[in-house]
């Protein structure tokens, strides 16, 4: 038996409307209808683009979000249907770690009682002596020096308050922790070493995770099974290194290719499936294949018809009707909905050719070959000669080569090839460059220029909207 | 030669310098802050050029500088606390030294940039449509209706679908993907030969980001602009840039081609940001291999090399050297890659091939 099981689980959150009678007007289907398995000691990871669902499952399976059907199984006993009373003492075996370090420690508290706290309310420690050993003994796994019980969370970088959150999880020594964006609001040298920190963790203590993170280089660093959501349901789970070397279901194919890879080579190479239009809104999601809308090989049935999850290969399920056919290439690619593009560098030249040909070089690169071969090549005919001679004077004289100061989009774009010089409009001083209300951006730092940088662009857009009326 | 001497050959000679395309050529910048903690040295000498038609990317971690340069190439860090020398060349101007009014003249038109928070290069009360039409009057004496008209062609080249509708709504109502692209919109509206992006996707999702650097590429490619990618994901700087910067504590530790970079990495640094990050295109690997400690303050670099707190090679080079003496970035035999680190040639390549690259 698996040590955590989710059975067909939904979270639908009312949306309401109304001034004085809540009316239920529809759903947002958050999650809607999960069934997924961890087993003990075993790393579990959630991926899929913002809203999909993941905070969600994962707050559903700790039971801060109502579950509106399904089950919760751990270690055979179901959340979902236990009384508030026997979940409290439940809550202990389940451990949440959040990806806002800060945002999730109480500033006023001290470090010993923010970790005591739960320890107290759960009976672990006879006393408070007993509670600090421990802390202790805690702090030092989790690479915290001891002398940090007396202190703050401000006084804690990103990476070690990440630590003390892990920490907190630890003390009660839960037998599963949730790990929602352990690590994307700490900068990568010390995602790295937060990384490691839960994978020592869980060698040396046998812990379980869930860990739920929208970068997919690090789910599958840390994952044994992962498992890809779109817009509230698993398309595909399989084991870490399959899902990664052969996806199979259109979506994780484009989440996959989407991914950069610090590799310049390896990015030349690589094709990649561009996913058209946006996520679609969860409170309104589409019939059929959650994911026909974007799907690049969807078929008529797809609309009709939702998918199940299957079993396509050892631990490998798929919610696709057409995996087997797109596999085997009997299902093509339709280019409407997607774009498959070679990465960047095969475009290389067109994008020399166009800085040649707008800043005056090619022409002058093709004045040096005409040359070169007027002078070099003893066969060519005079008539040849002439006219390579006429391209030459051309070509010095064209209006490429004199542009060569000038804007290169010059050419390319019409409405502005009259006025690659500066000339400024008559408003220039008043009005939002693209740039200018970009001042705030510095403004945590420095309230001081925020002030003229805000009333600047909120006069000049008062001014644009004056001169329209 | 040393980055200075070739530093100061190049700015003896001022003026166009259409000749090799550099269309942008930064000369030791620093940015300096004066604060109640002390001087915030952001960014402290650095140095770099940026051809039409090419990318540089910018790597560093949060806190780096990498903002804060990008901020003082467009001029917006005129206040009476920053403290700015050194030489910004666009085209054949020089920035730092010009007047308010010129600088402002070049935003938009010659010079634009991208955000990584598209809310705050987008006024909340106006439509995005009249944001970018009014961007595009700046710059060009047209009518509404024109400007209009090419604010809806904007909208549609990067992707927003049904751009009419759209020219009339409001950021809020725009989701995270949709209001960058109109950001992207506006910033390209005037198509700036030099386009700044500042961490431009680190705030979307992978299928999104890949949607928005393929529209960077393309303007790119179309009008041979010449375009900066500020990142920490060195994944991003792998598929977009030609060219690599690598900023530690206000400094360039490292610079060169991308494949240079990426290829054989010469500074303890960059090593330490190749081995954080786990790529999904290798076997996986057993644990990372971070840099350890945390990035210094600005306000207090350490004396020396400013990684040397961090860096597990510091007691390599002798006398105690990283320790007291700032490294000058130097070029590897006629190269045109750079590394500021104390570590003699031959031991770099031997640590790099030897000791980091077989753990990657
Ligand atoms: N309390 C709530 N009431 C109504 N809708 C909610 C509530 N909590 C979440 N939602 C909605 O449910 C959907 C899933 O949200 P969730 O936070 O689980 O996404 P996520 O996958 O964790 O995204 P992210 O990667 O951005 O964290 C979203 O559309 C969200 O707006
Ligand atoms: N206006 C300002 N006043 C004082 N310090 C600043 C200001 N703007 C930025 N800084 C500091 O400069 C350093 C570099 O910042 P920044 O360039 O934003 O980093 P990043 O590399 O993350 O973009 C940080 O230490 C930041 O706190
Ligand atoms: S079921 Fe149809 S729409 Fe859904 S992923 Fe498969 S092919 Fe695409
Ligand atoms: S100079 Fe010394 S401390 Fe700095 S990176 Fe090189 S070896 Fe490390
Ligand atoms: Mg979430
Ligand atoms: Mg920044």
């Amino acid at each position: 038996m698996s040590l955590l099981e989710l059975n067909d689980v939904k979270v639908h959150f009312p949306i309401k409307k109304g001034l004085f009678v809540d009316r239920t007007v529809g759903y947002v289907y958050a999650v809607d209808g999960i069934s997924l398995k961890v087993e003990a000691g075993q790393t579990y990871g959630l991926v899929g683009e913002s809203g999909c669902g993941k905070t969600t499952l994962g707050r559903a399976v700790l039971r801060l979000v109502d579950i509106t059907s399904g089950e919760v199984v751990l270690d055979g006993t179901d959340l979902a249907s236990l009384p508030d009373k026997d979940m409290r003492t439940m809550r202990r075996r389940l451990q949440m770690v959040f990806q806002d370090p800060l945002g999730s420690l109480n500033p006023r508290q001290n470090i010993e009682s923010i970790l005591s706290e739960g320890m107290a309310a759960h009976g672990i420690g006879a006393n408070q002596e007993e509670r600090r050993e421990k802390i202790r003994a805690i702090l030092a796994k989790v690479g915290l020096p001891s002398n940090a019980l007396s202190r703050y969370p401000h006084e804690f970088s990103g990476g070690q308050r990440q630590r003390i959150g892990i920490a907190r999880a630890l003390v009660l020594e839960p037998d599963v922790i949730i790990c929602d964006e352990p690590v994307s609001a700490l900068d990568v040298s010390i995602q790295a070493q937060v990384v490691n920190l839960l994978d020592e963790l869980q060698e040396e203590l046998g812990l379980t995770y869930v860990v739920i993170a929208h970068d997919l280089a690090v789910v599958r660093h840390i994952s044994d099974v992962i498992g890809v959501m779109y817009l509230g349901s698993l398309v595909e789970e399989a084991p870490s290194d399959d899902l990664y070397a052969a996806p199979k279901h259109p979506y994780t194919k484009a989440l996959m290719s989407a991914v950069p890879i610090p590799d310049p080579t390896v990015e030349e190479a690589r094709e990649r499936i561009l996913l058209t239009g946006d996520l679609p809104s969860p409170a309104n999601p589409p019939s059929g294949c959650r994911f026909h809308t974007r799907c690049p090989w969807a078929q008529p049935k797809c609309k009709e018809e939702r998918p199940q999850l299957r079993e396509v290969g050892e631990g490998h399920r798929v919610a696709c009707h057409f995996v087997e056919d797109i596999e085997s290439g009997l299902l093509q690619i339709g280019t409407e909905r997607a774009a498959v593009v070679p990465a960047a560098r095969t475009e290389q030249d067109a994008v020399e050719e166009a800085v040649a040909k707008s800043a005056g070089t090619k022409a002058a690169l093709e004045a040096e070959d005409a040359e070169a071969m007027a002078d070099g090549d003893a066969d060519v005919t005079p008539a040849d000669a002439r006219s390579e001679a006429e391209a030459e004077s051309e070509t010095e004289s064209g209006p490429a080569a004199s542009d060569a100061d000038e804007a290169p989009a010059s050419d390319a774009d019409e409405t502005s090839a009259s006025d690659a010089d500066e000339a400024p409009a008559s408003g220039a001083d008043e009005t939002p460059e693209s740039a200018a209300p970009a001042e705030t951006a510095p403004a945590e730092t420095d309230p001081a220029e925020t002030t003229p940088a805000e009333t600047d662009s909120t006069e000049s857009a008062k001014d644009s909207s004056a001169r329209g009326a | 030669m040393s980055e200075l001497e070739s530093t100061v050959g190049r700015s003896s000679v001022p003026g166009p310098r259409t000749e090799d395309d550099v269309f942008l050529s930064v000369r030791d910048l620093r940015i300096h802050f004066d604060t109640d903690d002390g001087l915030v040295k952001s960014v402290d000498g650095i140095s770099f050029d940026v051809r039409r038609g090419r990318t540089l990317g910018i790597v560093g971690e949060s806190g780096s500088g990498k903002s804060v340069t990008s901020l003082g190439i467009m001029g917006l860090h005129r206040s009476r606390r920053a403290r700015i020398t050194g030489e910004v060349w666009l085209d054949s101007d020089e920035l730092i030294a010009a007047s308010e009014d010129f600088v402002r003249r070049q935003r938009g038109r010659k010079m634009a940039m991208i955000f990584q928070d598209p809310l705050s290069a987008l006024h909340p009360y106006y439509t995005v449509g009249a944001q970018i039409t009014e961007a595009y009057r700046v710059h060009h004496p047209v009518s509404k209706a024109v400007a209009k008209a090419r604010a809806i062609d904007m909208l549609d080249r990067v992707g927003i679908p049904e751009p009419h509708k759209r020219y009339a709504g409001y950021p809020h109502e725009f989701s995270g993907g949709m209001r960058q692209r109109a950001m992207i919109a506006m910033a390209l509206v005037n198509n700036p030969e030099l386009l700044i992006a500042d961490e431009p996707t680190t705030a979307l999702d992978v299928t999104v980001q890949a949607q928005i650097l393929d529209l960077i590429r393309d303007l790119q490619k179309e009008f041979g602009s010449a375009v900066i990618v500020i990142t920490h994901d060195l994944g991003v700087v792998a598929e977009m840039a030609d060219d690599l910067l690598v900023m530690y504590a206000g400094r360039c530790v490292e610079r060169g081609t991308a494949e240079q970079v990426f290829e054989s990495p010469q500074h303890p640094y960059t090593w330490g940001l190749l081995g954080s990050m786990p790529r999904i295109d290798r076997a996986q690997t057993e644990r990372l291999v971070p840099v350890r400690g945390t990035p210094p303050s600005l306000i207090n670099v350490p004396d020396g090399c400013p990684f040397h707190p961090r860096c597990p090679y510091a007691d390599i080079p002798e006398d105690n050297v990283t320790r007291t003496v700032r490294p000058e970035l130097r070029e590897t035999v006629g190269s045109g890659h750079f590394t500021a680190c104390h570590l003699p040639q031959e031991e770099r390549t031997r640590i790099w091939t030897e000791e980091v690259e077989p753990k990657l």
